[in-house]
């Protein structure tokens, strides 16, 4: 796995996050003004394309970069190396673009 | 002198009328040891290295330890003061001490041989590892080195590094990674890629590759740095251009 490589996706990720970690944070201050219950959530999400391109892409950064920190930290703490390491993220990886995805189309 | 009267210190000084430090040194032969105390007068400017001389002298001879210069120019006399890697020679106790206390290890991430000795080798086969040297191009630069360039000021703003390992001891990066080179070998292949005169620009990136993706850019090292390098910026440069080289299709094998 070419380091490189994989230190752009993790800052490029990041950057695409940092702004929606914020929106996210404002949203969910918003959200629960007046107390928060499921039909009110559906309601500002159902039918949206706008909060299902923000959360779909806020999913896909996390499934970029949330494995590529792991790795990192399992190859200092564990001395796990080699193709095994990097097979086990890329499969931790689509775990999470599965279950964020399908969390997003849940509420779409 | 009345017979019976106490002889006086061995030391040379009255040590009843002076300032004492008290001071714990490790002594031990490889992973063996322990803190060892002793009591060592208080002086004006004196640095941690005075002291651990005063120790050798006059409480312990038998105590293991590397310096040279004595004016901070090799770097050999490193050691861990009260938890911080350092110059012994060009630390001042009172900048040092907490409550006229000292405590003077042997450098961190490196094997002890005895004492307050530790064994360079690991470091240096980092360095050899990685051939961060000059090698010299063929040709001479076309256009003439001047001083103000970025190129020149990049390479000049890591230069004084004289491998005195403070740095690799400082690092956690080293301490959780054999396989990471350390800042001082990473800066030192910073300079070189920015080195005009140097032959093999592209083989410097490729040798800082993997390693310089293995720092966490904690800082410790620029904090350490006695000459006041900042490896961290260093590799911070380049993780940018050994990226660079990898967008432009490059990054060979190692060095042949």
């Amino acid at each position: 796995m070419n380091e490189a490589w994989l230190f752009a996706a993790q800052r490029l990720s990041a950057m695409v996050m940092a702004p929606l970690v914020l929106l996210h944070l404002g949203v969910i201050l918003y959200a629960v003004r007046d107390g928060l219950s499921a039909d009110e959530i559906l309601s500002r999400t159902e039918g949206s394309l706008f909060w299902g391109a923000v959360y779909g892409l806020f999913v896909v950064a996390a499934a970029v970069h949330a494995p590529i920190g792991l790795r990192a930290v399992l190859r200092e703490w564990c001395r796990w190396r080699g193709a095994g390491l990097d097979i086990a993220m890329a499969l931790f990886g689509l775990l999470l673009l599965a279950l964020g995805l399908r969390a997003v189309a849940a509420v779409l | 002198m009345k017979r019976g009267s106490p002889r006086p210190a061995k030391t040379g000084y009255d040590e009843t009328a002076m300032a004492m430090l008290e001071v714990e040194i490790w002594r031990g032969e490889g992973g063996d040891g322990a803190w060892r105390r002793y009591a060592v007068p208080h002086e004006a400017n004196q640095t941690v290295l005075d002291v651990v001389t005063h120790v050798q002298r006059y409480l312990d001879p038998s105590l293991a330890y590397r310096f040279a210069c004595r004016v901070g120019m090799c770097g050999s006399c490193a050691m861990s003061v009260n938890g911080r890697p350092r110059w012994t020679c060009r630390t001042h106790v009172s900048r040092a001490a907490r409550k006229g206390r000292l405590r003077i290890g042997p450098l961190r991430n490196l094997p002890v041989i005895r004492d307050l000795a530790v064994d360079m080798a690991p470091f240096f086969e980092k360095w050899r590892d990685a051939e961060a040297r000059f090698i010299p191009s063929k040709e001479p630069p076309e256009e003439p080195v001047r001083p103000d360039e970025p190129e020149r000021m990049a390479a000049d703003a890591g230069i004084e590094c004289i491998n005195c390992a403070v740095c690799y001891a400082a690092c956690d990066s080293v301490a959780w990674n054999p396989d990471y080179p350390g800042p001082a070998v990473l800066n030192r292949l910073w300079t070189l890629a920015n080195d005009r005169r140097d032959g093999d620009r592209d083989g410097h990136l490729d040798a800082a590759g993997a390693g310089c993706h293995l720092c966490r850019s904690h800082q410790e090292c620029a904090d350490a740095c006695p000459t006041g390098l900042n490896p961290t910026a260093a590799i911070a440069g380049l993780k940018r251009e050994v990226f660079r080289r990898a967008l432009s299709g490059g990054a060979r094998g190692p060095r042949q």
